[in-house]
């Protein structure tokens, strides 16, 4: 696997490759022992130490407790730049921009639905098409796309799809400034066309979980959770084809602008954030940012209208928040005492901001971002708080969800789809997918440990454990 | 021959594609991104589809070619099952195909996952073989 990366223990949960050779900053790895053996074993840290060698990165190349090996950057990594000396990279962002997760609130319990899940799984996969090349129930010209892709989250609202309240519990109020559809290649736009309102496959999924542990109940309270067995829908998928295309586009176009020969890795090309290649890109990334706001947006509307179809109502089902785990975004921190704008890159990690930041909506401004952390199907995901904390040693960052540690072969040579269902069902898991080979490549064993992630985020104090959620019903693609 | 094998991979889809020239190669690499997302068993060579597109390099060559059926299929459903006729050049400027890939609609066929995008991760290009990785 290469050469030797020497790494130091700074602490129980923290390690650092030590500046060297080309770095022009450290690494630093959010992990415990266990995790980090895993991470060991793919090229997670040399990905690490690459990032920690491009032009502008600030304080340090992080690496978030479920990071694995990923497109140039690790997934599960977190890295800024200055805005005049620094780069913006689409390997940094990921194929799939923002990629994120969404959660609603219900007054429902566990008890009332039980009987129904079949019902609602059934509604949902009509309303939602989950699979492959299947598209969505709105069609949509291409006018009305470019509306959605400037606008976001507000396109819903101005189309019935949202409410005021939605837009405000989304990060960015589900619309990243700055998008420019110009920037999108009409390949991109014909992708994205039959797309909006659809999941996706693989790894992306509709939830129906119940409150299976609280840490704190005020904290709670605010976010909408107050009892055990309470109902919650989350929602995980991103901004399929067109964000695609859109990282794909970007990268041949860097390449043939800027070349990659003095990259240590090609999959690392990007340009800089001032050049007229690096605000079309960000203009571009911010459309794909948008499309899969809205997508989390549309679904979340369709899983309304489910509720109101087999249960009688919708009352009481808010969004708690929706956040990104693929995107880089324009926040301002303190670096060196003094605040400063950065670019920030976050690629299978979520923003974790503490109270008091003006990016937090005010409902939840004096405790903290909400923070959502799926882990995968079958096992427990998790609703934390952000923290100054984060601000301090990650940008506000912190892990995304469990990442993967056996490959899906092997997952589909151990584990059969009916197996994989019948042990779910064994969990009193319902589960509607779009095919067996899918649920035997995302069965729960070949994830990390969810729990794990969670206790070192928790014990860092990059995101405070609040809710712990557990599926009752899963919808797969 | 076998047309191809697929290796393992921690979270993403890695494969080989064999062929006696590159011409073979690139048409079985489509067969084996494909795999990941349809059993090709049942799917029939009825719609017929041009596709010319060109190259830097021979690897951006692959990386076009590959990415054009993950388009086709977000686009116009399409699954591809046969290479009929393909054609690798080279230009003034690069690489340039011209082929024509017999296959069908996805209509309600079922998937077995989901390909995100190509990559130029662990890419290789050699005379028995090109190997991919794709995002998964």
């Amino acid at each position: 696997m290469g050469d030797e990366i020497a790494i130091n223990q700074k602490s129980e949960n923290i390690w650092e490759i030590p500046k060297s050779g080309k770095m022009l900053v450290s690494a630093i790895i959010y992990a415990s022992e266990a995790l980090m053996n895993k991470i060991k074993e793919d090229k997670t840290l040399e990905q690490a130490r690459n990032v920690a060698c491009l032009k502008g990165i600030q304080k340090a190349s992080y690496v978030m407790p479920d990071a694995h090996q990923g497109y140039g950057f690790s997934i599960g990594g977190v890295a800024a730049f200055d805005m005049e000396e620094g780069i913006i990279s689409p390997g940094g962002v990921g194929y799939d921009i923002n990629c994120g997760v969404r959660l609603l609130r219900t007054d429902f319990t566990a008890d009332q639905i039980h009987e129904k899940r079949k019902e609602l799984l059934d509604a949902l996969s009509q309303a939602v098409p989950p699979g492959v090349g299947k598209g969505g129930q709105t069609k949509l010209s291409k006018e009305e796309l470019f509306d959605l892709l400037k606008k976001g989250s507000k396109w819903a609202l101005e189309n019935g799809y949202a409410t005021e309240d939605d837009l405000q519990r989304t990060e960015e109020n589900g619309c990243l400034d700055g998008a420019d559809p110009s920037a999108v290649s009409a390949r991109a736009i014909s992708r994205g066309l039959p797309q909006a309102g659809t999941l996706g496959a693989g790894n992306h999924f509709l939830e129906l979980q119940a409150v299976d542990e609280i840490y704190d109940k005020e904290i709670a309270k605010t976010f909408g959770f107050e009892k055990k067995g309470q109902i919650a829908v989350m929602i995980h998928c991103g901004s399929r084809g067109l964000g695609h295309q859109i990282a794909s586009d970007y990268i041949r176009l860097m390449e043939d602008k800027y070349g990659h020969k003095d990259l240590p890795d090609r999959e690392l090309i990007n340009a800089p954030i001032k050049s007229d290649l690096g605000k079309k890109y960000y203009q571009a990334m911010a459309c794909a940012c948008n499309f899969a706001f809205v997508n989390r947006q549309l679904i979340a509307h369709w899983v309304r209208d489910s509720f109101k179809k087999v249960l009688g109502t919708s009352d009481g089902m808010d969004m708690v928040y929706d956040v990104c785990h693929n995107i880089a975004k324009f926040e301002e921190h303190i670096v060196d005492g003094e605040k400063k704008q950065l670019c920030i890159h976050r690629k299978g990690a979520t923003r974790s901001f503490g109270p008091g930041r003006i990016e937090i909506p005010e409902v939840y401004r004096k405790v903290g971002q909400p923070v959502i952390i799926p882990g995968s199907m079958g096992t427990a995901s998790y609703l934390l708080v952000g923290t100054k904390k984060a601000e301090e040693i990650s940008w506000g960052s912190t892990a995304h969800g469990a990442g993967r540690v056996a490959s899906r072969a092997w997952a589909i040579k151990h584990y059969r789809g009916e197996d994989v269902k019948r042990q779910l069902a064994k969990k009193d898991i319902e589960v509607k997918a779009g095919s067996w080979k899918g649920l035997a490549e995302e069965s729960p064993q070949v994830y990390k440990d969810i729990d794990e992630v969670i206790r070192v985020s928790d014990d860092l104090g990059l995101a405070k454990k609040i809710v712990r959620l557990i599926p009752i019903g899963v919808m797969k693609g | 021959m076998k047309k191809f094998d697929i290796l393992e991979h921690t979270a993403d889809g890695k494969f080989r594609a064999y062929g006696k020239d590159l011409e073979e190669q690139f048409g079985n690499a489509v067969l084996a991104m494909f795999s990941f997302m349809f059993d090709l068993e049942h799917v029939k060579a009825k719609i017929k589809k041009k596709v010319h597109l060109k190259g830097k390099d021979e690897k951006a060559l692959l990386y076009n070619w590959l990415e054009e059926f993950l388009a086709l299929l977000d686009i116009d459903a399409f699954i591809p099952k046969k290479i009929e006729e393909i054609k690798i050049q080279k230009t003034a400027d690069g690489f340039e195909i011209n082929a024509i890939v017999l296959g069908d609609s996805i209509g309600e066929q079922e998937h077995i996952g989901s390909v995100k995008a190509m990559t130029y991760a662990e890419m290789e290009i050699t005379d028995k073989y090109v190997q991919v990785v794709v995002d998964l």
